[in-house]
């Protein structure tokens, strides 16, 4: 019971109070800067031809209020936007007018999910595994050089490297389709053709993003395992003559994960960003290439419902993480 | 007559350091001669940095990069033959490693895996050594060592962070003689500790030699433990030996200006009169001064003292001593 | 200087430095541009690289190789400046937050804690969006600062924390110096070169924003960064025509920027660490 209040119920409070925060962050920035999504919307429909009257004008200026929800008092606005969070209702997009943002929101997810398990679960173990490793051996040769190699990978944007994998193997070698989740005209079905055809359009985005977190992964990893292999029990057990297979797993890489979750719980954040990104590079149908139209377009309500829907989801896997983090180090479970 | 077990030629283990292109070499330790013998408790005394933990890793095989052997060489008997540890390869090493010899590190408190219960650990110790048992049957070897040796049970279903420092030295030591090997060294058992529990870790490696009747090798700077611990004691200073005698002799007789300073500035009951130090500051072992490394600070230093290194005079039987001066004698 | 000497051992600082200075000169070369970047036409468009046009033109009727001018130029610039701003914001609620300790530090670590947790590129999306039309270089600087600051502030709270435990702390408070001047006189020292590192990795993470937001429109497309010419090669359709001198220019020198800011803070940070520094040194 102790665990529970000294462990549990303060990380609960703190991802309440994160959302909280992070949700008043996306409700008051667009009313706080010196656009109108108002103004930019109707220049937009302007832009596109549409002579308007001062009559119709109104009429369009207060539907567009009320559909970005930007009537009353600002109390009232904060109040009704909370409201609808509760709902999931984010308003209706411009982008896909009338369709709700919750629908395309909905649709567009597990595209993204999909590929953001995927290549965390992939890039998280392999960049593990292969880190240890080259940080327990780091003194060969093939150590050394993978280090070499992860340097000039992990440094670079996920837009850059996605890009340059996007013209290397669809456009110069056209091992890969260009765009899109499926091809044009495929029927959704759970039959084979239809997988393997996600899957060949999944390709490249997920080896981008598998790349890039492992190579960081790696990176970290060699360096947490360098320090732990000096530490006093590492040591210890050699001295002792226990047996390397032993000493690597359950004294090096069982206390080498510890840092690695936590690692991977922090950067939770900057590899969703990623994902979002790169699937605008491929013209993913996940939440990115919702993303994109939605800037392109102007679509406020279809943004901040991606964003809101982010920061809940993102905080909320942290929490798990956060929560499954004594199962694996029993110091803090004696707290 | 008891035999000897360990013995080491003209040792020399040597630090070789590259500090961003100047190479700096630091001799810890310098030319030892040591003949260890059977069932006995060999203590080996001296100042902080005079390579005391360098000499048992030396013994213990433990030896590398920066740490290099330089020189000279170790010798285990078993029973049969001598074995040159420097001939042995990694595997035969780690074989011999907790079943002839164990070890005691400096700073017991944090050598144990932080997220593995006591008895894992002690399963990986017996697992490497000792094929084929399963690991309830590890498991009972484990409790019933405990048993004997007086510490309780439950300990091994306990973390590491659970136990106070005190205790998981005395699990240290306990694991060390789990496989009963003929040595067991022991690097500082008893500092960081508590009077109280000091006295109990003692007492523990002192049931320990006597249940086994084999030998330990102990380095402490604590003149009281050796006092209570060791048969012989070997006072080291600046990577050498320089005084080797039982424990009655080295208090009660010491030869050597250094080993003198040692045992005069122990406090003792109803002397009130005050404690001389050793004047001056131990030499750095990466610029030692020439001939005998102590003339700096000895307060008898005559004019060969910094020109030749003193080799050693055989007192008597079981006493031997590394000065100029023992040789007038 | 003796650091310099040593840090020059690591091939990757040597790799790095030269690299930096290299693009440093790139930039300093627009100064002597023979075109205004921002004109349109001023030579024939769409020609392979040449003797008179090293790395051809552009569809913009642009010549490619002083485009890139101001592109590093401007791209550095922006870094720099969200590089430079971001430190001073981190330095400040890192050394009160240190300082302060208990609710100050809880409130502050909050805030910054939570910059780390959310998805910043969303929020920064929607900043850019709504602040299209006022976007210039410095405010876009001072925007990606405005986020970018949340790490090193926690690095910087760290080493304020320990710094606080220390004996001349205790004697400073005692000898009477006030707060700011203890932070200021007496732990800067500590931090700069903690900063200088952590600077570099804030700029490398200033560009990579600066041309993400640049392909999703979201930047002034006049002013020519790294970004935005890589947006205009992809706007017309150089992928499809084969203009690769277009289109790789920018990727090769972001690609160099990166990877050699990122060369150089990790070895100055490897050569700060006691740990690492001890690794380096020893082993043969």
């Amino acid at each position: 019971m102790a665990f529970l209040r000294g462990y549990l119920i303060p990380r609960l409070v703190q991802y309440i109070l994160v959302i909280f925060l992070g949700i008043t962050a996306v409700f008051f920035i667009p009313r706080f800067l010196p656009n109108d999504p108002i103004v930019h919307t109707i220049a937009a429909i302007q832009a596109r031809g549409a002579t308007l009257d001062p009559g119709t004008m109104d009429e369009i200026v207060a539907d567009l209020t009320e559909m970005y929800g930007l009537k009353g008092s600002m109390l009232q606005q904060y109040g009704a936007f909370w409201q609808r969070l509760f709902h999931a209702d984010f308003g209706v997009s411009f982008f896909q007018f009338p369709t709700p943002v919750s629908r395309l929101v909905a649709t567009a997810l597990p595209w993204t999910a999909g590929l953001l398990l995927m290549t965390t679960f992939l890039s998280w173990t392999i960049g593990n595994i292969v880190g240890g490793l080259a940080g327990y051996f780091s003194r060969k040769r093939w150590s050394k050089a993978l280090d070499t190699v992860a340097m000039v990978v992990r440094p670079l944007p996920y837009y850059i490297f996605a890009f340059a994998l996007l013209l290397l193997l669809a456009y110069v070698v056209k091992w890969f389709p260009v765009a899109g989740g499926t091809s044009i005209g495929s029927k959704t079905a759970f039959n084979w053709p239809y997988i393997k055809d996600v899957l060949r359009h999944s390709f490249l985005p997920a080896l981008s993003l598998t790349i890039l977190g492992g190579a960081a992964n790696f990176q970290t990893m060699k360096l947490i395992v360098q320090n732990v292999n000096a530490e006093d029990f590492v040591q210890y057990a050699k001295l002792g003559g226990v047996k390397e297979e032993k000493i690597v797993s359950r004294y090096v890489i069982r206390n080498a994960m510890l840092p690695q979750i936590t690692g991977l719980a922090l950067s939770l954040g900057q590899l969703f960003s990623g994902a979002l990104i790169t699937e605008i590079v491929f013209s993913y149908p996940g939440l990115g290439g919702l993303l994109y139209n939605a800037i392109v377009t102007g679509d406020y309500n279809l943004i901040m419902g991606i964003t809101a829907l982010s920061i809940v989801a993102i905080t909320a896997a942290i929490l798990v993480l956060d929560l499954l983090y004594p199962l694996f180090d029993p110091r803090i479970r004696h707290l | 007559m008891d035999m000897t077990i360990l013995r080491t030629e003209q040792l020399k283990a040597f630090y070789v350091l590259d500090v961003y292109g100047t190479q700096k070499v630091v001799k810890a330790v310098n030319e030892v001669d040591l003949e260890i013998q059977e069932n006995e408790v060999y203590g080996i005394a001296g100042e902080s940095g005079c390579g005391k933990t360098t000499l048992l890793k030396a013994l213990y095989g433990a030896i590398e990069p920066p740490l290099r052997l330089m020189g000279g060489k170790v010798y285990y008997q078993m029973p049969g033959e001598e074995i040159d540890v420097s001939e042995l390869g990694p595997e035969e090493r780690r074989r011999l490693r907790w079943e002839f010899v164990s070890y005691v590190p400096q700073g017991s408190m944090s050598v144990l895996n932080p997220v593995t219960r006591l008895k894992v650990t002690y399963g990986d110790f017996i697992s490497s050594h000792v094929s084929g048992k399963t690991r309830e049957e590890a498991l009972g070897i484990a409790k019933g060592h405990m048993a004997e040796l007086g510490l309780p049970r439950e300990i091994l279903d306990a973390y590491p962070h659970q136990l106070s420092g005190g205790m998981r030295q005395r699990v240290t030591i306990a694991l060390a003689a789990l496989l009963k090997p003929r040595i067991i060294i022991a690097d500082e058992p008893t500092t960081a500790l508590d009077v109280v529990v000091q006295r109990g870790v003692v007492q523990l490696l002192k049931d320990i030699q006597s249940k086994l009747k084999n030998t330990i090798i102990l380095v402490t700077h604590d003149m009281g433990v050796q006092a209570n611990l060791a048969d012989r004691i070997g006072i080291m200073y600046a990577g050498k030996i320089v005084e080797e005698a039982t424990t009655e002799k080295i208090f009660g007789d010491p030869i050597h200006p250094y080993t003198r300073y040692l045992i005069d500035s122990l406090p003792r009951f109803g002397d009130k009169t005050t404690r001389a130090s050793v004047p001056g500051n131990p030499p750095s072992l990466a610029d030692l001064p020439s001939g005998c490394p102590f003339h700096p600070r000895c307060p008898d230093v005559i004019d060969i003292c910094p020109e030749e290194m003193p080799r050693f005079t055989a007192l008597a039987a079981n006493h031997r001593v590394a000065c100029w001066l023992a040789r007038e004698r | 200087m003796r650091v310099l000497r040593d840090l020059f051992r690591d091939y990757r600082f040597a790799l790095s430095f030269c690299t930096l200075c290299l693009l440093l000169i790139l930039a300093a070369l627009s100064a002597f541009s023979p075109y205004d970047p921002t004109l349109w036409g001023v030579v024939p468009r769409d020609l392979r690289p040449s003797r008179t046009y090293l790395l051809g033109t552009d569809s913009n009727g642009q010549d490619v190789f002083w485009q890139a001018t101001f592109a590093v130029r401007n791209s550095l610039t922006i870094s720099v400046i969200a590089g430079t701003v971001s430190r001073v914001i981190a330095v400040l609620i890192g050394m009160v937050a240190g300082y302060k300790g208990k609710g100050t530090d809880r409130v502050l670590m909050f805030i910054s804690d939570s910059l780390l947790v959310i998805p910043l590129f969303l929020i920064i999306v929607l900043m850019a969006m709504l602040l299209r039309e006022h976007m210039n270089l410095v405010r876009l600087g001072l925007l990606l600062a405005f986020f970018g600051w949340a790490w090193d502030a926690r690095v910087i709270r760290s080493l304020v924390l320990s710094l606080r435990e220390r004996e001349f702390t205790q004697t400073a408070i005692l000898s009477g110096t006030g707060t700011l001047r203890l932070v200021l006189n007496e732990y800067l020292p500590f931090a700069t070169p903690l900063i200088f590192s952590t600077l570099i990795n804030n700029m490398a993470w200033a560009i990579g924003l600066e041309m993400t937001l640049a392909i999703l429109g979201l930047v002034s497309m006049s002013i020519p960064t790294l970004g935005t010419m890589l947006q205009w090669a992809i706007n017309y359709q150089a992928i499809l025509l084969g203009h690769w001198w277009w289109l790789s220019t920018p990727i090769v020198l972001a690609v160099l920027l990166f990877v050699a800011l990122y060369w150089l803070s990790v070895s100055i940070s490897e050569y700060l660490d006691p740990r690492t520094r001890i690794q380096r040194v020893g082993a043969q």
